[in-house]
């Protein structure tokens, strides 16, 4: 996680928010970083986390994880981490047997529906109720990305169903988090991907965007970093407070990143 | 070490195995034609094109995924294609080629011949001769010691080595494309029976090519499957023109397409099949054919690298001074952050490609049509931009933040001005600060750039 991004947020893996949505963005640059930190953060804060990861593989997010200081693999051996790898579980759908039954079987149909992935969330954060397992903060749903499940033929309406019933479950029921990314893609006139991204930015209570800069391609800076909060209760910033900052992610081996 | 260095998914897929083959599969020997990758570890291939390879950050990844958005008429599109499956051959490695249009053994009869040592440097010389003989014999007057040895150029060697040049006059000869080990999959002849295929909401074509890549990654051991082959290799996939209607497909057909998501579909799994394997795969798609821009935006985020080709024939373009030598544009679009945060762009934007008589060359065309036109910047910016090594070179923080506050504040002016082609009226007083200045010049609109040049009042 990166200790900069966590001033600009004010919080702090002692003392996280709870209850909220947050919606990542990307436009003309790769957000993947904000997933990262997310990740990274949650699990330092201890809290059980559920990752829907779709669009890349389990080593790719710990190599990266380590580099941020959290072992992924140590988090799922002691149960703290339920990772779903979409690209594994595909290929075991199209060319495993038919019998198993999985979470992904919306590839293999044409008719959308995203509930059998929303039950594999739901088992995953409920506590299971036998005490033996050692007791997290909360539960954190973490989707890395959305805008995949459009270009699997899911409709933007089921995927918004998704959300809704995940919100529903995990920040109201259980008092958690649910953190997503979407691809913003402005320029091309993607109307399902707009209107998907539209309807989840007026469901969030923060927004974080990581965009490229206006005038190109720059060596120095990545690109910009906005943060849209949205007051839901607090009647004194009922206003939405907007940050710009400009952005450059360093990689280096001790693993830090400079914001 | 070794371990660490090669593509992660190895450990991944040696862990769930036996202990024995955990044991084996950890520790990698080199394959050949492979590299770990000098930023973050990753096993890379060559493309077949060096210049490429440096551009996409030293290689082809292992397990990815590199789409070729294909030129108007699909000249260079199809020599890049080439280039990677004869790179294939030269480093040994399994090919599978899958096609809708030509036979693949009709694509393999027309790959280039890879050059040796003497030959590259004779086909090099050839093509800068009126260069070499400008240049002077220079006489090393301290390090005379080092003045005969042999100049150090980044040619050709054995095949051990990582990227190879070719010959695109010469074809490959056929004794080494029968020692080649590859697998056809080739479309009006796998689409005979329409039986025993399970409908997964993809285009049929796609699924029987999905199966038959899995089947060969499978069998052949690709995914670690086979324990006992100590000799690990990599399955370079090609798949050509796909897309195209006649993989069955209708998104270049349609501006609302029925199966819009077959494509996107295919390359969702195809990603997870390389993902587990050890393989890399080009593909070549028609996309300036595909007038629903959401499906070609939706084609790039499923791909890890992304390279368009834009040639000049035919567009207006070819007549443009500064492109004169070149025969397209290349654009990367696109390249995979794998296992870090970070990925290594390369500096230059502005990459056009020449097709020579036997040498594909990519260089970098100068960013000076800006500079020509002079009236969007103030005549002292252009100055400075003119020095060598200037810190207001284009990508440097400065150019960038003077060019946000400059423009933002002038962009109705600058407009103006280019349409124009007016000249400035230097008001001969001199001066940095005032030449600087967007309020000296005549139309008398009075506006401030602010920032690193606001030096005046």
């Amino acid at each position: 996680m990166f200790p900069e991004l966590n001033n600009l947020l004010n919080v702090s893996p002692d003392k996280p928010e709870q209850g909220k949505f947050t919606l990542l963005c990307d436009a003309k640059t790769d957000g993947g970083f904000l997933v990262h930190h997310f990740l990274s953060f949650y699990l330092k804060a201890n809290c059980k986390v559920c990752f829907v990861a779709l669009l890349q593989s389990f080593s790719h997010y710990n190599i990266v994880g380590q580099k941020l200081g959290v072992n992924l693999i140590a988090a799922r051996d002691r149960g703290q981490l339920v990772f779903f790898e979409g690209l594994k579980s595909t290929v075991e759908v199209l060319f495993g047997s038919k019998e198993q039954p999985n979470t992904l079987k919306f590839i293999r149909e044409s008719s959308s529906d995203l509930k059998s992935l929303y039950e594999f969330v739901q088992k995953a954060l409920t506590p299971s109720g036998d005490g033996s397992a050692t007791s997290w903060k909360f539960p954190v749903l973490l989707v890395d990305d959305l805008s995949v499940l459009l270009s699997l033929g899911v409709e933007a309406v089921a995927v918004l169903d998704f959300i809704q019933y995940c919100r529903a479950t995990v920040c109201c029921q259980l008092k958690g988090n649910v953190v997503a990314l979407v691809h913003d893609s402005d320029q091309t006139e993607d109307e399902e991907n707009a209107m998907l991204m539209n309807a989840l930015g007026h469901q969030s209570s923060l927004i974080l965007r990581a965009e490229g800069l206006v005038t190109g391609f720059c060596k120095d800076v990545h690109g910009q970093l906005k943060i849209l909060r949205r007051g839901l209760l607090q009647p004194k910033n009922d206003e939405a407070e907007q940050w710009n900052t400009l952005l450059k992610v360093i990689e280096i081996p001790c693993a830090r990143a400079r914001i | 070490m070794a371990a660490l260095t090669t593509g992660s998914f190895l450990r991944k897929v040696s862990v769930p195995g036996s202990g024995a083959a955990g044991g084996g599969g950890a520790r990698l020997r080199s394959i050949a034609g492979t590299r770990p990758s000098v930023q973050n570890g990753q096993l890379l291939v060559s493309a077949g094109l060096p210049a490429l390879d440096q551009l996409l950050g030293g290689g082809l990844a292992v397990g990815t995924l590199l789409l070729i958005e294909e030129d108007k008429y699909n000249i260079y599109s199809s020599l890049i294609f080439k280039y990677f499956l004869a790179e294939g051959i030269v480093c040994g490695h399994t090919l599978l080629v899958a096609s809708a249009k030509e036979d693949p053994g009709d694509i393999l009869q027309e790959l280039p011949e890879p050059l040796h040592d003497d030959n590259y440097k004779k086909v090099l010389d050839e093509g800068r001769s009126h260069k070499s003989q400008e240049e002077p014999e220079i006489s090393m007057k301290i390090a005379w010691r080092y003045q005969n040895l042999p100049q150090m150029e980044a040619g050709p060697g054995t095949s051990s080595r990582f990227g190879h040049y070719y010959d695109v006059s010469k074809r490959m000869s056929q004794e080494v494309i029968q020692s080649a080990k590859w697998h056809k999959f080739f479309l009006p002849e796998e689409i005979t029976s329409y039986a025993n295929v399970e409908s997964c909401a993809l285009n049929h074509g796609y699924t029987k090519l999905l199966h038959f890549i899995q089947r060969v990654i499978s069998e052949q051991g690709f995914d670690g499957s086979n324990p006992q082959k100590k000799q690990k290799n990599i399955l370079r996939i090609g798949i050509q023109s796909l897309g195209s209607p006649l993989w069955g497909d209708d998104i270049c057909c349609a501006d609302t397409p029925e199966h819009m998501h077959s494509l996107t579909r295919f390359l969702y799994v195809l990603r997870g099949l390389l993902r587990m394997s050890l393989s890399a795969c080009i593909i070549t798609v028609p996309s300036h054919l595909i007038q629903n821009k959401a499906v070609t935006s939706r084609i790039r985020n499923l791909s890890d690298t992304v390279v368009g080709l834009e040639s000049f024939i035919g567009s207006e373009k070819e007549a443009n001074s500064l492109y004169k030598d070149y025969h397209g544009l290349i654009h990367i679009h696109q390249i995979p952050r794998l296992n870090s945060l970070i990925c290594d762009v390369s500096d230059t934007k502005d990459l056009a490609f020449k097709l020579q008589r036997k040498v594909f060359t990519i260089e970098w065309v100068q960013d000076n049509y800006l500079r020509q036109e002079r009236n969007i910047y103030p005549p002292g910016f252009s100055y400075l931009l003119k020095q060598k090594d200037s810190a207001w070179g284009e990508g440097s923080l400065q150019h960038s933040t003077f060019l946000m506050s400059f423009l933002a504040k002038t962009t109705a002016f600058a407009s103006r001005l280019v349409r124009h082609c007016e000249p400035l009226k230097q008001t001969g007083s001199g001066g940095i600060r005032q030449t600087a200045e967007p309020g000296m010049w005549h139309d008398g609109r009075r506006q401030r750039a602010p920032g690193l040049l606001g030096i005046a009042t």
